[in-house]
């Protein structure tokens, strides 16, 4: 058998690329990169817009309209939120969650979509475990749905109370954003990137706004590739040079249900990578310091940030129900507007 | 075969015919299921009954050979027949093809490959069974290489299952060698790309998928020849035939480059290429397309490069398409709960004719040779792959011009997951002819 050696011969054509059918429904968010910032700052407006409306006025807004909130894996923050923001608005919500449904006969996401809008739902919020979960809900149900964290993937409603947080610290009464609102800003995102969905929507949104985002980690939990998710992401492995050059530090649960049997040292975790009163005071003495939640106290944050006067973790909770009115609104509503136009 | 299939006149046609050096306008004549007669154009005697095809401005080719297909038979009928997939061959120009033994059961005995031959499977083309390397695929127990020889197989492998442990593959090769049978691997260090659905890489990380590590594929390869090597310094194959490795739907720029040393090492080593593993990325896999999801997965652009090289240079032995049906309901779940695989047999040759020939400028009898002379020599199947006289009359007829755009619901298969679903195509299959009957005719034809 002979062969002929490797010629150098430049390939010019191939097939194209597909393109992106998605969201199929206009008040769908799937991810943040579907959102434009024009979408980001009408949110932003919507949402102060909603809490400061008095309530039985904001009760009308939905009055008897329906939405599910589909739940795979357990949540507290996200599901709550979701749900009060629905029931603010005077929507009639109702929670499938995995555990006590026909999903444990086996039925398919598939099925329990169209289930769920046989019943009449008129949007499905999701959690799921699966990355891309939203993309086959959306597209077999055609409902507007909103994506609240599908496995290693995105969580965009997170992503957008992180941006409201840090927009009420960083820029105050500004709402309307544009490519050079966080000019300047540098946001740490520290701990388990790879298996982090608030870390990709904060990576794929935050350098839209001109922030720069790094990243830091160990490489198990970060690795190398991350750096080219989007442009304006770095990478820095040490958390005090990353900390020094940021106003905001996020830190990250390490995700023990998604370690896939990764082994990791805690103590050297805790050594490199554990936000810390004295490593604050020492790199960062300026910089706020959020976390998506769940924490867990002593691990990758100490009890004594977590409570302390730099924390923001409770007040991104509570911009959650603000931002996720706005998000449950526009579902409701931008198809309908979609549609008379 | 039959002795009922008459005499077939094909004239008027372009034959090409690679394995023989045939490029011109011959008119063929078929009879009895082989090949009697290629004559000058208009030279053919039309015996009395004789049917006649007109080729004029068509292509005539030895039939289409696949080596690697999945037709689901035995025990996943669902997904697809010996019947439909075989149909599904037919129309995509394939009169033969070598099906894998991932069946349930698996096909690792003389039984079931038997089984698989039966007229009573109602195939359109010849299936060509690959036996199992080792028993239930669990790369432990060698299966009897004889008898699956002489109930028909053409080479064994562990499809999907690769033979991850170095004596077990060693003694595999072994095997196989003395009893004239070529060794497929898929190769996969299953070891390495547990829970992971695509290649491992940007796309994965920002899809939020877990990858599969392109040296998960090349390292298993590097092994197997290193095995291969091993085994021909200790003298096997030193008298008869040499160990055949042969590597299956190679995706990464590594994995062929070993392939290439080894072949200049002298080794007899070789490898196929399936079409989408030549045309698509990992860039493909979109918003989580299932039709996108296969094993190996959609590779980087520079390994998806790396394969149009080496089918332009040669070391690439044969497109093979891995068509692997799946029901609608299978694919039409969560990304990573989705099983790999998409079907082929009815695309490969217009996608091959549309980018290999037309937009790289690969001659069509180089491309005809990698889908029919090529793979046919890969697994030693005699009379196939050419059109000489006495060989089989299997044949392809084609017109070489003409575009049309590929839908997944004419699909003959009885799954329609496949990533070219309104695709365009260059050259349109008019007639499928295997062992001398007509298995297939486009109904667009204008009679």
């Amino acid at each position: 058998m002979t062969v002929i050696p490797a010629l150098s011969r430049r390939i010019l054509t191939h097939p194209a690329l597909p393109a992106n059918p998605f969201p199929y429904s206009a008040g769908s968010v799937l991810s943040v990169a579907d959102l434009t910032l024009e979408d980001v700052s009408q949110i932003l407006a919507l949402a102060t817009e909603l809490e400061r409306e008095n309530p039985l006025e904001r009760d009308k807004r939905l009055a008897k309209r329906k939405i599910a909130l589909l739940f795979y894996e357990s949540s507290t923050r996200t599901r709550t939120s979701f749900e009060l923001a629905a029931k603010a608005l005077g929507v009639d919500t109702t929670l499938v969650s995995s555990l006590s449904s026909s999903i444990e006969k086996g039925e398919t996401l598939k099925d329990t979509g169209l289930t769920l809008r046989a019943l009449g739902a008129e949007a499905i919020i999701l959690r799921h475990p699966n990355s891309g979960a939203p993309w086959l809900l959306e597209r077999e149900t055609r409902l507007p749905v909103l994506n609240a964290g599908d496995g290693m993937h995105e969580h965009p409603s997170q992503g957008l109370l992180d941006l409201r947080t840090m927009l009420n610290h960083l820029r105050p009464g500004v709402e309307t954003v544009a490519a050079d609102t966080l000019a300047g800003v540098t946001v740490t995102i520290c701990g388990d990137i790879l298996h982090s969905r608030v870390a990709r929507s904060n990576m794929l949104l935050l350098p839209r706004l001109g922030a720069r985002v790094v990243l830091c980690g160990p490489a198990a939990l970060l690795p190398e590739v991350a750096a080219q998710a989007a442009p304006g992401v770095e990478i820095e492995r040490d958390f005090g040079r990353a900390m020094e050059r940021s106003q905001i530090v996020m830190m990250l649960r390490i995700q023990a249900e998604r370690l896939a049997g990764l082994q990791l040292d805690l103590e050297e975790y805790k050594a490199g990578y554990q936000l810390s009163v004295e490593r604050l005071a020492a790199h960062a003495p300026g910089a706020l310091a959020m976390h998506p939640g769940p924490i867990i106290r002593g691990l990758e944050i100490t009890a004594e940030v977590a409570d302390g006067p730099r924390s923001l973790i409770l007040e991104q909770v509570h911009h959650g129900v603000a931002i996720r009115m706005a998000l449950v609104l526009r579902a409701l509503t931008l198809g309908e507007k979609e549609a008379a136009r | 075969m039959s002795p009922l299939v008459g005499t077939l006149v094909i004239k008027g046609g372009h034959l090409i015919d690679p394995a023989a050096g045939v490029d011109g306008l011959k008119d063929l004549v078929l009879r009895d299921g082989r090949v009697a007669e290629i004559v000058a154009p208009g030279k053919a005697k039309l015996a009395n009954g004789a049917e006649v095809i007109d080729a004029t401005g068509l292509t005539v080719a030895p039939g289409l050979v696949d080596i690697h297909v999945h037709l689901r038979e035995p025990g996943q009928g669902h997904k697809e027949t010996i019947a439909t997939g075989t149909r599904a061959a037919a129309a995509g120009g394939f009169t033969a093809v070598a099906a894998m033994p991932n069946t349930t059961p698996t096909n690792d005995s003389p039984e079931i490959t038997r089984w698989m031959q039966a007229p009573e499977r109602g195939a359109s083309v010849r299936v060509f069974p690959i036996g199992a390397a080792t028993r239930a695929l669990k790369g432990e127990v060698l299966n009897d290489y004889a008898a699956l020889k002489a109930a028909g197989a053409v080479a064994v492998t562990d499809d999907g299952h690769p033979i991850l442990k170095d004596n077990i593959m060693r003694e595999v090769l072994l095997n196989a060698t003395r009893n004239g049978l070529s060794v497929i691997q898929h190769a996969e260090d299953t070891r390495v790309t547990q829970g992971a659905s695509m290649n491992a890489g940007m796309v994965a990380f920002r899809l939020g998928l877990r990858g599969m590590p392109p040296e998960a594929e090349y390292g298993l390869v590097e092994r197997d020849i290193r095995l291969v090597t091993e085994l021909v310094h200790a003298g096997v194959g030193k008298a008869g035939a040499q160990p055949h490795l042969h590597v299956a739907h190679t995706s990464t720029a590594q994995a062929v480059a070993a392939v290439r040393q080894a072949r200049r090492n002298g080794l007899r080593v070789t490898c196929e290429v399936a079409p989408h593993h030549f045309l698509l990325t990992e860039e493909h896999v979109g918003w989580y397309d299932t039709h996108a999801k296969m094993n190996p997965p959609l590779r980087s652009a520079a390994d998806r490069d790396a394969m149009i090289q080496g089918i332009l240079d040669g070391v690439v032995d044969a497109i093979a398409t891995d068509h692997a049906p799946h029901a609608v309901h299978e694919k039409e779940v969560e990304f990573e709960r989705a099983p790999n695989g998409i079907t082929g047999l009815e695309t490969a040759l217009g996608l091959s004719l549309r980018w290999l020939h037309h937009e790289w400028k690969m001659p069509l009898g180089r491309v005809l040779s990698l889908l029919s002379a090529q793979p046919a020599a890969l697994l030693n199947l005699k009379g196939r792959g050419t059109l000489t006289v006495g060989s089989y009359a299997d044949v392809v007829v084609f017109d070489p011009k003409a575009e049309w755009t590929f839908h997944a619901r004419d699909s003959k298969s009885k799954s329609k997951n496949t990533p070219f679903d309104g695709w365009g195509m260059l050259g349109k299959v008019r007639w499928t002819i295997s062992e001398g009957r007509v298995v297939f005719r486009s109904e667009s034809e204008v009679w």
